[in-house]
């Protein structure tokens, strides 16, 4: 099924703000105005009801037992990797379930790492997660894996000119983000879906900011694993899903060894399960997986491409507020970024900064937000990060810019 | 009841100071305006061995032993923790072991209104920037 974009004035985020009670709480005597979503993003009672709807009424462990409660939570956990199938236009044997899209990322490396030697490269990108740079970096320091870097431009959009040079017969993967944490910017994935296949290479995208704010079709994507958390999808934490290819899937070795991830047990050999629960070992996160399937179906029943433009309403409203100042300093602008505002505050720290806008209860982020060369690569040690989900509103856009305007004055 | 050390009677000082000003604003603006004060370290001296672990922002601190006992520098790279680190300067520099090592600094500073300043994920830096000044004074 694939998801249709559409435009609709339908779209009521004080409708869906109902559904989130969080939201209506104070914060040092102010309205709550929860900014870091990019970070980790509240739940829906949607979510959490399925949640407890497990945990009250239907729990057992799942696929081994053979009583009515095993059989009923197992029916609830596949059905929770069908909606997030249906979500991503997948089928559901090429859903992983992992910890996060973290634990995803690490799976690949580990796994794919394993086929590679020294000297074969892994093209990343300078913007980086240190959640996508890492797990490679191990490749580098035990395997004598080649990392290069694609650089990032001043827009925080990748240098795809740069990307084609990196690229040689011994490229085996390239994993970049779809959408930066910091920059918002959105990579083009062709592009470099292209490159890779020139050569031969798989390609991972991180997908941890970009499944929240735009319909995601893997099919159409063309890599060969999308990676992503659900509590960022308005899901619980503790779970995410790696999403592969038949084939690229088919062809890793297992990642952890345990009860559920094989076919036969010898004293003298095993064989193991056939994907998704090949990578599946021990007993999963059962009721984590049943929230993340209640956000996906949550998330399917909103006009999404209605609300990535609210979200976009909201960036551009903050952003008209505050870029005529000259002390503030957006990071990023590339055209069909995401609605994450990464920015510093001239005379002030990023920290300062955040701890200020807490006390008029806005909530950001302040620190390099796990991606630190990134960070150098536009000078700066930190920087403060508001990012903006559906329940966001005009309303709160402008509290954030009023308090930046006040907390700069701090220190002017 | 025993005779207020010299750091105590800094300390109330402190506490009349910021019980005169107003709100939270008026309070961690006092608190921005004395990390001003503070004299920058040098690049030298904002090294590795001085810098003080488990801070948000970056602390760095320098210990000097002179006649008159212990002083201690500091500086931060975030302008509210510079302010603080200018408050416990204050509080600590010039003082003797023995009220240093009496001298609870949390329970002190919660009297001067910060407490939003001094959560535990913002404030672990300057405690453990507390805890080195003890440390110092304790080997001094």
């Amino acid at each position: 099924m694939l998801i249709e974009p559409k435009i609709t004035a339908a779209f009521d985020p004080y409708a869906i703000r109902d559904e989130f009670p969080i939201l209506s709480r104070q914060v040092n005597g102010n309205p709550l105005v929860y900014l870091d979503n990019a970070a980790s993003a509240q739940k829906p009672r949607a979510v959490v009801q399925a949640m407890v709807n497990a945990l009250e009424g239907g729990y057992s462990n799942v696929h081994r037992g053979l009583h009515t409660l095993a059989n009923e939570t197992t029916d609830a956990f596949e059905a929770a990797r069908d909606s997030v199938a249906r979500f991503i236009n997948a089928a559901p044997t090429e859903i992983v379930f992992t910890k996060g899209a973290t634990e995803a990322i690490n799976l690949v490396a580990s796994s794919f790492g394993l086929s590679l030697k020294a000297g074969d490269e892994i093209v990343i990108s300078e913007g980086e997660h240190h959640a996508n740079y890492i797990p490679w970096h191990f490749l580098r320091e035990r395997q004598g894996v080649v990392i290069k870097f694609i650089p990032v431009l001043d827009d925080g959009s990748l240098d795809l000119d740069a990307y084609r040079k990196l690229l040689t017969p011994k490229t085996r993967m390239v994993a970049v983000t779809h959408m930066s944490n910091v920059t918002g910017a959105v990579t083009d994935t062709q592009a470099i879906v292209e490159g890779a296949r020139s050569v031969g290479a798989r390609v991972l995208l991180d997908g941890a900011q970009s499944v929240v704010h735009q319909p995601i079709d893997v099919k159409a994507l063309g890599c060969d694993f999308f990676v992503f958390s659900a509590h960022k999808l308005y899901g619980p934490t503790g779970i995410g899903v790696l999403w592969g290819r038949p084939e690229a899937l088919e062809a890793l070795p297992p990642y952890q060894g345990g009860g559920e991830m094989i076919s036969w047990v010898a004293l003298d050999a095993v064989a193991y399960a056939d994907p998704p629960h090949r990578f599946e070992a021990g007993t999963p996160p059962i009721v984590q997986a049943i929230g993340l399937g209640a956000a996906c179906e949550w998330l399917n029943g909103i006009d999404r491409a209605a609300a990535a433009a609210h979200e976009h309403a909201l960036y551009k409203r903050a952003l008209e507020r505050l870029e005529g100042h000259n002390w503030f300093k957006l990071i990023g602008d590339a055209l069909g970024k995401g609605a994450i505002m990464a920015f510093a505050v001239e005379g002030a720290h990023a920290h300062d900064v955040a701890q200020l806008l807490d006390k008029y209860g806005v909530a950001v982020r302040a620190g390099t937000h796990c991606a630190e060369p990134l960070m150098r690569r536009f000078g700066m040690a930190s920087s403060a990060r508001a990012s903006f989900a559906l329940y966001n509103t005009l309303e709160e856009a402008d509290a954030f810019a009023d308090s930046l305007i006040k907390v700069q004055g701090f220190f002017s | 009841m025993a005779a207020m050390s010299a750091i105590d009677t800094e300390l109330s000082e402190l506490i009349d100071e910021f019980e005169l000003l107003g709100d939270w604003e008026e309070r961690y603006r006092h608190v921005i305006d004395l990390g001003r004060t503070l004299a920058p370290l040098t690049d030298e001296e904002r090294s590795d061995a001085n810098k003080v672990r488990g801070c948000a922002s970056q602390v760095w601190l320098v210990t000097e032993r002179g006649p008159d006992g212990l002083s201690f520098r500091g500086d931060s790279d975030a302008h509210i923790v510079r302010g603080l680190i200018a408050l416990l300067l204050r509080l600590y520099s010039g003082r003797t072991t023995a009220d240093i090592t009496a001298f609870d600094a949390k329970a002190g500073l919660a009297k001067l209104g910060l407490s939003g300043a001094l959560s535990a994920q913002r404030s672990n830096g300057l405690f453990s920037m507390v805890e080195r000044i003890r440390r110092d004074a304790a080997g001094a």
